[in-house]
């Protein structure tokens, strides 16, 4: 089987092989990706984060129907995360997607953060090329249920949804530092319980004080809506693609769709340059210098810059 | 921060048809994730179709069937049968709970490439599965 070749054709096992292959580093994924590079960036990658317990998972499970229903191939990245100690992970958001099984236009992938922090895992970016250049149209990305600064999917999203449920209490707390001034759309899941009416009001005034406004979701041209919805009852979501649809129109008639995907490619190159180099400092990192610090000996400034000497005068470039 | 494995064994755990008794899977999923390996959760109810489904969608190595209200003879089989059909015949497949001895020959010509029966201690179930990836890696390389 050639992979690149298969999955450009859409086969998911292909897709399958190639997305397991970015995850565990093998070599053929980056020599996939290479050959299916040239055929990405159509896709509409939207992110979906929130606190922990707020639905998440049955949002995109009610998500994946309606754009279904509008005739759209689907695919979602949903994110969990792995031990800390063991690398070990339960990956569970398929339980609330399990009615899409079934359906050839949807492919659904569970990843472990393996060891990577900011709420996505270290191949996101890869797994979301490799559903885009099987040309799927929506990619749904559920990052893991983050607290104040996990955003890294506002880097990878063209559109970025941030899901908030009354009844955290100081769950405001957890959204307001970075989600709420990194959101393109807001929604207020569980609608149905009790503290909607406060919550949406600590929603709707830290938006209003949201200021960065002009330098996000193309310019002062997209201002982030605030929806409710009930998940489970299907309710309130044809109005969230609805907006989902709007942002990615703003976002292409400003030109800030293709803008976003050029500066995620890029970020990427160097992300991917930097783990590369850390890699390489560690490896060639002199045990000697290491043990000095150790000691206290050396100071780690001092030692810092003779492990990058070192690894410079090894590295084969 | 302890390293991460770069390659963990990635074991998808399902129920098949109405049973719904999950307190084996749900033992055999947390000592998994203690062994580094990435458990993939599909839910209670699912179908042969579903789980081959979801395996190829999630390239696991491992499919688990947990099944403790009889079907198996015929669910497991007609699993099999479809993961090769995908062009997944490679998985290993794994079956646990109750599962009479009778029924064992059956599903191993099938294609059930074990069975742990109840009673199976879960450190036995690990080991089972670290040897196998263990052959997979040498075999690979």
């Amino acid at each position: 089987m050639d992979v690149a070749s298969e999955l450009l054709t859409g086969t998911i096992l292909a897709g399958a092989r190639a997305i397991r292959w970015l995850d565990d580093g093998d070599p053929r994924g980056a020599q996939t990706l290479a050959a299916v590079f040239p055929h990405t960036g159509r896709a509409h990658i939207v992110g979906i984060t929130g606190p922990p317990g707020a639905g998440k998972s049955t949002l995109v499970n009610a998500l994946i129907t309606e754009e279904r229903r509008r005739g759209r191939r689907v695919g979602v990245i949903a994110i969990d995360p792995s031990s800390p100690f063991t690398g070990g992970a339960i990956l569970g958001d398929r339980v609330r997607m399990g009615k899409h099984t079934l359906d050839p236009d949807v492919f659904i992938r569970s990843i472990g953060t393996r060891g990577q922090a900011g709420g996505l895992a270290r191949s996101t970016h890869d797994a979301c090329l490799i559903l885009d250049a099987m040309a799927y149209d929506l990619i749904l990305v559920e990052t893991v249920g983050v607290g104040q600064d996990e955003i890294d999917v506002v880097a990878l999203a063209h559109s970025t949804v941030i899901v908030g449920v009354p009844g955290l209490g100081d769950e405001i707390q957890a959204v307001k530092a970075g989600l709420m001034e990194a959101g393109d759309l807001f929604v207020i899941n569980k609608a149905d319980r009790e503290g909607y009416e406060d919550t949406h009001r600590q929603f709707e005034l830290m938006l209003h004080l949201r200021t960065e406004a002009k330098t996000h979701g193309g310019g002062e041209s997209w201002s982030p809506p605030l929806l409710r919805a009930i998940a489970t009852k299907d309710e309130g979501i044809a109005d969230i693609v609805d907006a989902i649809d709007r942002h990615k129109e703003i976002l292409q008639s400003t030109g800030e769709f293709g803008l976003r995907s050029a500066q995620r490619e890029r970020e990427q190159a160097l992300t991917l340059a930097c783990a590369e180099i850390m890699r390489g400092i560690k490896h060639s990192a002199d045990p000697a210098i290491l043990s000095a610090v150790e000691n206290r000996e050396m100071d780690p400034y001092r030692a810092s810059q003779l492990l990058i000497k070192n690894w410079q005068e090894k590295a084969p470039v | 921060m302890a390293e991460m494995h770069r390659r963990p064994l990635r074991v998808l755990l399902a129920k098949l048809g109405m049973d719904t008794h999950t307190v084996g899977i749900t033992v055999i999923a947390h000592a998994l994730r203690e062994a580094g390996m990435e458990v993939i959760f599909t839910g209670l109810k699912q179908t042969p179709e579903m789980v081959a489904a979801a395996a190829i969608q999630e390239d696991v190595d491992v499919v688990g069937i947990s099944t403790l209200s009889a079907g198996h003879t015929r669910n497991l089989p007609k699993l099999a049968r479809l993961l090769r059909e995908a062009g997944a015949g490679d998985k290993l497949l794994l079956a646990g709970g109750v599962i009479p001895e009778e029924d064992r020959p059956l599903l191993e010509q099938a294609g059930v490439d074990r069975t742990f029966t109840m009673g199976s201690d879960t450190r036995d179930i690990v080991i089972y599965l670290n040897e196998w990836w263990a052959e997979q890696l040498v075999a690979e390389a």
